[in-house]
């Protein structure tokens, strides 16, 4: 669009027109009597993203200031590029996850790379070498040739971008439901080591100092991204293919390694990475950070197409581009810092005093707005909630016991659901081997890094068992941050801190506010028991496809610090005649359960319980085993319970099997999905000393060199018999085959 | 003696190659940006995986063009050690170093994992601390590793032993003759497409690429007594 072809300040008021970027008459009222005139259309689009539920969280914030945000090692909470935790010896470790549903969901490659780019920008403009990228994705089932184009899309995606950018992707979870159909969603979390004193801050400091745009230019794509990400897919959204925004993972590799050298000189005052309104939000969050203004000259902006208006360069999200604030007068050696990485470095702008946003365009001023107004001053919503009756029906119901004829085909079946089988035909697209520090590649409960110079080492995961959600939001929230922490600690991992991607349906209906809130309540609860503060994040709201939305699905990701990395332990068994202990009963729990969804198809009754005080006292011994050296291997029962679970142990090891004996209630010692459970394999040399510090460890039987997997009863009848090879063509051969 | 590991636009294994020279061989290792024109003072030239210039065009078709190749020409043709690994091997094809082209992996997907290698020659000076025949492990990472060339070239690869190593059993990526590493017919620069830098720390798995580099220092240690 020309600049003479935009509305004029009446048509925008008369014919409504900030109705289309998201805006209401309620916050365009607002903006008309902040700015005491009419904005005009650059304006309008300025407000429109800053005040988009993506920048703003203006109907997430009430319930996101209830998290726990504090901690001994927390130094940096929510609000920054990125959280960050201390790990000792000076060093501390920034992570952050982040959303790309609604670009995925249209154009599945680019929306994922994208969302990976974006969340790495997010980790080196704190300063911090980005060492590790993680994913938490869902899709509908693979049984359509759309949901296999998604899923096959979005993982080319993150594999060519983390690839070609040298960071190893290494862990992450990927779950199948059919209420993602439509909206798959698509989480990208990223972990970056720094020392602490180079901790950076994106703030616009020094009245006079010089406002510089690196890195690639600006162009017409993404226009609006945020203002989408905040809204609702159609079966017409696929015309908003334009809002997508196009990676190019080689760019912003160069940009790393120039940013983190500038980030070594005096030079650098502030640095904010381009996201979501990216030039609009950088700057406007730098100023009012700093309670400074900003002035930028757009006709100096790097433009990749002629005639861009203010609008198209200020609502323009073009990806791999970075905004530095530098001393006045050392542009120069900016510049050529830059240079160095073929990559141009230009004064766009000034830091002011008037806390004002002014933009230049051929001379004129085109807008000039309050950067608070902007950045802080965006409405607050406390929007109704309201109990779903969903709810009391679900949580009426008694729990039944399945109907199991066949142990071992239910267990074959259970280990071929997408959701359980193995993810190998994912991680081996993704280069998890890169940087050479990957202890624990992907497969096992959490990917572990070293620390290079040093003995720590850092565990790390995504877990989030919507299901337990859509049952029961509270319950499910705390199992997720529990979830997260047990597969920590199964590595050997004191958990540290979390980063929680929040992917909702559309919040102005009470029933979906609703579980917004109580997710987040459990959430909370869960992170003040098992120390883990929230550090930082993201809130995607509006995932519903014509009106349905999909299960509620607020992703942890969690990192754990390993002091010696001769803790470092995984879920395979190693060593035949090793006792294996389970730690924990199973309940008749199926609420939510893959086996309930086997056998039935659908997801009904009571999430299972969770106490967790006692998770946090079995937490706290399977790590003091740990530390102790007395555990071999350990994993945690999850999703298709004990028998799954046990079945992971065996694969993947070197021709071991196993010989177990099982309680009474088969089917619940088999498929229940009862929390807070554990199996952990001993050599016998410390039975006693890990049966001191675990004292209600059951002992079940020990690792065999069969080959096979034996379940027997408490009268010695074979429940299941199954060789080890078979179990793991099911598990191994699942997605490749669904795919075929 | 010292390695030049050569740094384009996009290399992304170079800090690792480093650490394997610097922290596991124990020798020195030096980062030489693609803009230099001379490495006339390093005993070994190494180019590193990655994706250099973003692998636009072709993998390693840019990167063939980099002031920094003509020097790796002099070095070769001198007959100093020149190891091109995954994207580094993309290279020396582009610039004709070595023979032969890469096409896209046979799935048409990138794949990352550990691989056995067979080691075919072990009289070369990257192998001789192999047993001829010998089956090793070490990563892949890529998406174009299906090796291609015409019969003639491969006939005569064959005559003058320069494969070095093959795919041993599963053939990933389709290459022509399951052929996983070649060298010059001099013996002096070897291209493979498996990452023996990462296989050097039992803590990350496997330790046998180690050997590779041992294999180039210790005939430069011998040549170097012999000379001086």
């Amino acid at each position: 669009m020309s600049l003479l072809l935009e509305p004029n300040t009446l048509e925008i008021k008369d014919q409504k027109l900030y109705l289309q970027m998201g805006l209401s008459d309620e916050e365009f009222n607002k903006i008309t009597e902040i700015l005491g005139r009419t904005p005009n259309y650059t304006e309008t689009g300025l407000f429109s993203v800053m005040w988009s539920e993506h920048c703003s969280y203006k109907t997430s914030k009430p319930i996101l200031k209830n998290f726990p945000t504090n901690g001994e090692r927390i130094l940096q909470g929510p609000g920054e590029g990125a959280g960050i935790v201390d790990i000792d010896d000076g060093q501390a470790v920034v992570f952050k996850i982040e959303s790309h549903n609604h670009p995925s969901a249209i154009e599945p490659y680019q929306g994922a790379a994208t969302g990976v780019g974006g969340i790495i920008r997010d980790i080196f403009s704190m300063g911090a070498r980005p060492i590790a990228l993680l994913n938490s994705l869902r899709f509908g089932n693979l049984d359509t040739p759309k949901g296999k184009y998604l899923f096959e899309e979005v993982v080319a995606g993150i594999g060519g971008y983390g690839n070609c950018i040298g960071i190893p992707t290494v862990g992450g979870e990927v779950q199948f439901d059919d209420c993602y159909k439509g909206n798959p969603l698509v989480n990208a979390m990223c972990v970056g080591l720094i020392n602490q004193e180079d901790i950076q801050k994106g703030r616009a400091k020094g009245i006079g100092n010089t406002v510089m745009y690196v890195g690639a230019s600006t162009g017409c794509d993404g226009i609006h991204g945020a203002t989408f990400a905040s809204d609702e897919l159609t079966d017409q959204s696929g015309e908003d293919r334009p809002a997508v925004q196009v990676g190019d993972p080689f760019m912003e590799k160069l940009l790393i390694e120039a940013c983190l050298q500038l980030i070594a000189s005096d030079a650098l005052v502030g640095i904010q990475d381009m996201g979501a309104a990216g030039l609009t939000s950088s700057a406007s969050e730098m100023a009012s950070k700093a309670g400074t203004g900003i002035e930028l000259d757009l006709d100096e902006v790097p433009q990749r197409e002629p005639n861009m208006t203010p609008y198209e360069m200020m609502l323009s999200e073009s990806q791999e581009r970075m905004l530095v604030v530098i001393k006045k007068g050392r542009e120069k050696e900016v510049i050529d810092l830059f240079k160095q990485y073929d990559l141009e470095a230009k004064a766009v702008g000034v830091v002011t005093d008037d806390k004002q946003f002014r933009l230049y365009h051929k001379g004129e001023v085109v807008a000039d707005v309050p950067v608070d107004a902007l950045a802080e001053d965006a409405p607050v919503y406390h929007l109704p909630s309201k109990e779903p009756a969903f709810f009391r029906e679900m949580q009426s119901l008694e729990g039944s016991l399945p109907d199991v004829i066949n142990c071992k085909e239910t267990l074959i079946r259970l280990l071929k659901q997408p959701t359980i089988a193995s993810k190998e035909w994912v991680y081996d697209q993704y280069d998890y081997m890169v940087r050479t520090s990957t202890v624990v590649a992907p497969g096992s409960d959490a990917a572990v890094l070293r620390i290079r110079g040093t003995q720590k080492a850092l565990a790390m995961t995504t877990d989030c068992n919507s299901r337990y959600l859509y049952l029961d939001p509270e319950t499910g929230g705390k199992i997720a941050v529990a979830e997260a922490a047990r597969n920590i600690v199964c590595s050997g991992g004191e958990p540290l801190a979390i980063t929680d991607g929040i992917n909702f349906g559309n919040p102005e209906k009470p029933e979906i506010f609703w579980q917004l809130e109580q997710a987040t309540k459990g959430i909370s609860e869960a992170c003040t028991l098992l120390d883990t503060p929230v550090i930082g994040g993201n809130v995607s709201l509006y995932n519903e496809t014509n009106g349905e939305a999909i299960y509620p699905t607020p992703v942890i990701g969690m990192v754990g610090l390993i002091k010696n990395i001769n803790q470092v332990t995984t879920q395979p068994f190693k060593t035949d005649g090793d006792l294996i202990y389970v730690i924990g009963d199973a309940q008749k729990e199926f609420g939510g359960s893959e086996l309930q969804h086997l056998l039935y198809g659908e997801y009904e009754g009571k999430a299972p319980s969770i106490d967790l005080d006692v998770e946090v006292k079995r937490q706290n011994e399977i790590l003091k085993a740990i530390k102790a050296q007395t555990v071999a291997s350990a994993h945690d029962i999850a999703e298709g319970g004990f028998a799954v679970a046990l079945a992971e142990c065996l694969i993947d090891t070197k021709s071991l099997g196993a010989k177990v004996t099982i309680g009474k209630e088969t089917t619940s010692e088999l498929f229940s999905e009862t929390q807070s459970r554990f199996i952990v394999s001993v050599h016998p040399s410390q039975k006693e000393a890990f049966e001191q510090i675990i004292q209600d460890a059951k002992c079940i039987g020990e690792v065999t060199s069969t080959d096979t997997m034996e379940i027997t009863d408490q009268e010695n009848n074979m429940v299941l018999r199954a060789s080890v090879a078979e179990l793991t063509n099911a598990w191994k051969g699942a997605i490749p085959c669904l795919l075929k | 003696m010292k390695f030049a590991v050569v740094v384009f636009p996009g290399s992304n294994c170079d800090v690792d190659m480093f650490h394997a020279i610097q922290d596991e061989l124990g020798e020195e290792a030096v980062f030489v940006p693609h803009s230099e024109y001379d490495l006339s003072s390093f005993d070994a030239i190494l180019l590193p995986g990655g994706f250099s210039y973003g692998d636009y065009l072709r993998s390693g078709a840019i990167a063939r063009f980099a002031p920094i190749m003509k020097a790796v020409q002099e070095a070769a043709d001198e007959g100093k050690p020149v190891l091109g690994v995954c994207n580094g091997f993309q290279i020396l094809l582009e610039s004709g170093l070595l023979p032969g082209a890469m096409k896209q992996n046979r799935d048409v997907k990138f794949m990352c994992r550990n691989v056995k290698l067979r080691v075919e020659n072990n009289k070369t000076m990257f192998t001789n601390q192999y047993e001829s025949g010998e089956s090793i492990v070490i990563p892949i990472a890529h998406g174009d590793g299906n090796y291609e060339c015409d019969d003639t070239t491969w006939e005569e690869m064959i005559k003058n032993n320069q494969i070095v190593f093959r795919y041993d059993g599963h053939n990933p990526n389709g290459s022509k003759d399951d052929i996983a590493g070649i060298m010059n017919k001099r013996g002096n620069v070897l291209g493979m497409m498996p990452h023996p830098e990462r296989a050097v720390d039992s803590l990350l798995g496997s330790k046998d690429g180690i050997r590779l580099f041992q294999s180039i220092l210790i005939l430069w240690r011998e040549n170097h007594v012999v000379t001086s």
